[in-house]
């Protein structure tokens, strides 16, 4: 693991109660919270061949980022019902080194949320709990973290997804987060996000599968 | 509870490298919003409020609220805050009077109660927006208005807000002042902090 590679200039964490949206106010307004470290782009101003070292490196600092927003949001872990991750690239920077986030972010949210599965499994694409899995359930953080990143300027928004923890069809738990550091990133620096939400969007009603209804427990449905 | 408040939004910013060089202890800023319905929107016209009371009992309401979250953002003691702002976008079915009224009669005594004290005049920023209007909320140091080191800005923005007939409120507190600042003029360590300027 290299850790020269990991230069954290800069944390942002974003965390809102949502009461409502000109309909009944919620019982439980939605929090919702994201999270973004600003990174110096070991990587900027030319190709570099190899970068998958720094996925590695990239693990600890998810999990603590991971840990980080959830102690901003101040709720427990059970609570946590959707998530997604993103990331911004500098304008030096291509939009493969925002690739690099997609396993140590994901891993990290799944690891605090209680998902308990192997991290080189996971490397490899092969992390999900086996699909037709009897009734019970047998873990969380079941579904994969939905993503999107960009190239961008300082200051440039991201929308970043969320899906629900268990099953990415849970029609309620579709969101999204618009996320954006003033100033961030420099040409030679990443922007690595996460967020995360306690619920449902806070009047859904368009129907589709419910989140009480999760039966199959393969991620999906 | 005056305010109808339909988001509520913290967020701290944490910078720990600047210029490359390391930033230790890192400097912290702490922004609090509340999205609000306005309570005098459209109010135009034949219309027009004369009296702004019920904007002024919310101004009050949410320097003590948007303060302490704040506070309790940045993990510190009330007496650790060092500087602050606020400002206020009015959604356009408002007029910026609306900003004044919640801002400037009532806001400060609970601000500054939030953060133990605060001689120093809140300095703040007003305007008319729509969705994802971003205002940059003026900071100064909370005893004295003339330390140097603490004049800076934190821009705040509600993707969704504010919507015609709502007011975003913001109140920034921090813990520090500027990266590296170094531009001479007076420095925290010599202040007073009675007349709230010196």
């Amino acid at each position: 693991m290299n850790l020269d590679m990991i230069t954290i200039r800069r944390i942002v964490t974003h965390v809102e109660d949502i009461h409502h949206e000109f309909g009944p106010p919620a019982g439980t307004p939605l929090r919702r919270g994201a999270i973004a470290a600003v990174l110096t782009n070991p990587f900027a101003g030319r190709y570099v061949s190899e970068i998958v070292p720094m996925m590695d490196a990239l693990q600890p600092v998810g999990i603590e980022m991971a840990q980080r927003l959830r102690a901003a949001m101040d709720v427990p872990v059970e609570r946590i019902e959707s998530y997604g991750k993103g990331a911004i690239v500098g304008a030096a920077g291509e939009l493969e080194h925002g690739a690099l986030w997609h396993v140590p972010g994901g891993y990290a949210m799944r690891e605090l949320l209680g998902w308990k599965g192997d991290r080189n499994a996971y490397a490899q694409g092969k992390g999900s709990a086996p699909s037709a899995q009897p009734a019970s359930q047998p873990g969380n953080a079941l579904a994969i973290v939905p993503s999107t990143k960009k190239v961008g300027g300082p200051g440039a928004a991201l929308d970043v997804p969320l899906t629900h923890i268990n099953a990415a069809y849970v029609r309620s738990h579709f969101d999204a987060m618009e996320v954006r550091v003033p100033g961030a990133p420099a040409a030679d620096e990443i922007v690595f996000i996460l967020v995360m939400s306690t619920g449902a969007r806070v009047h859904a009603r368009v129907g589709g599968l419910k989140a009480a209804d999760i039966a199959q427990w393969n991620g999906l449905r | 509870m005056a305010a109808k408040i339909r988001k509520l939004i913290v967020e701290v910013d944490e910078t720990r490298i600047e210029a490359g060089r390391a930033v230790d202890p890192p400097t912290r800023k702490a922004l609090a919003m509340a999205v609000i319905e306005n309570p005098y929107a459209g109010r135009f016209g034949d219309n027009f409020a004369e009296n702004l009371d019920e904007l002024i009992a919310i101004g009050e309401e949410l320097g003590g609220l948007l303060g302490d979250k704040c506070v309790q953002a940045l993990g510190i003691a009330p007496g650790a805050a060092q500087s602050y702002g606020k400002a206020a976008i009015v959604g356009e079915a408002g007029e910026l009077e609306h900003a004044a009224a919640i801002l400037h009669p009532k806001l400060g005594a609970p601000l500054r109660k939030a953060v133990e004290k605060g001689a120093a005049l809140v300095p703040s920023a007003k305007k008319r927006g729509g969705l994802g209007t971003a205002i940059d909320v003026p900071l100064g140091h909370k005893d004295a208005a003339f330390v140097r080191s603490h004049f800076d800005a934190m821009e705040a923005r509600v993707s969704d807000a504010p919507r015609a007939n709502e007011i975003v409120v913001a109140v920034v507190v921090t813990d520090s002042g500027r990266p590296l600042p170094r531009i001479g003029g007076l420095q925290a360590s010599e202040i007073k902090g009675e007349d709230g300027l010196r």
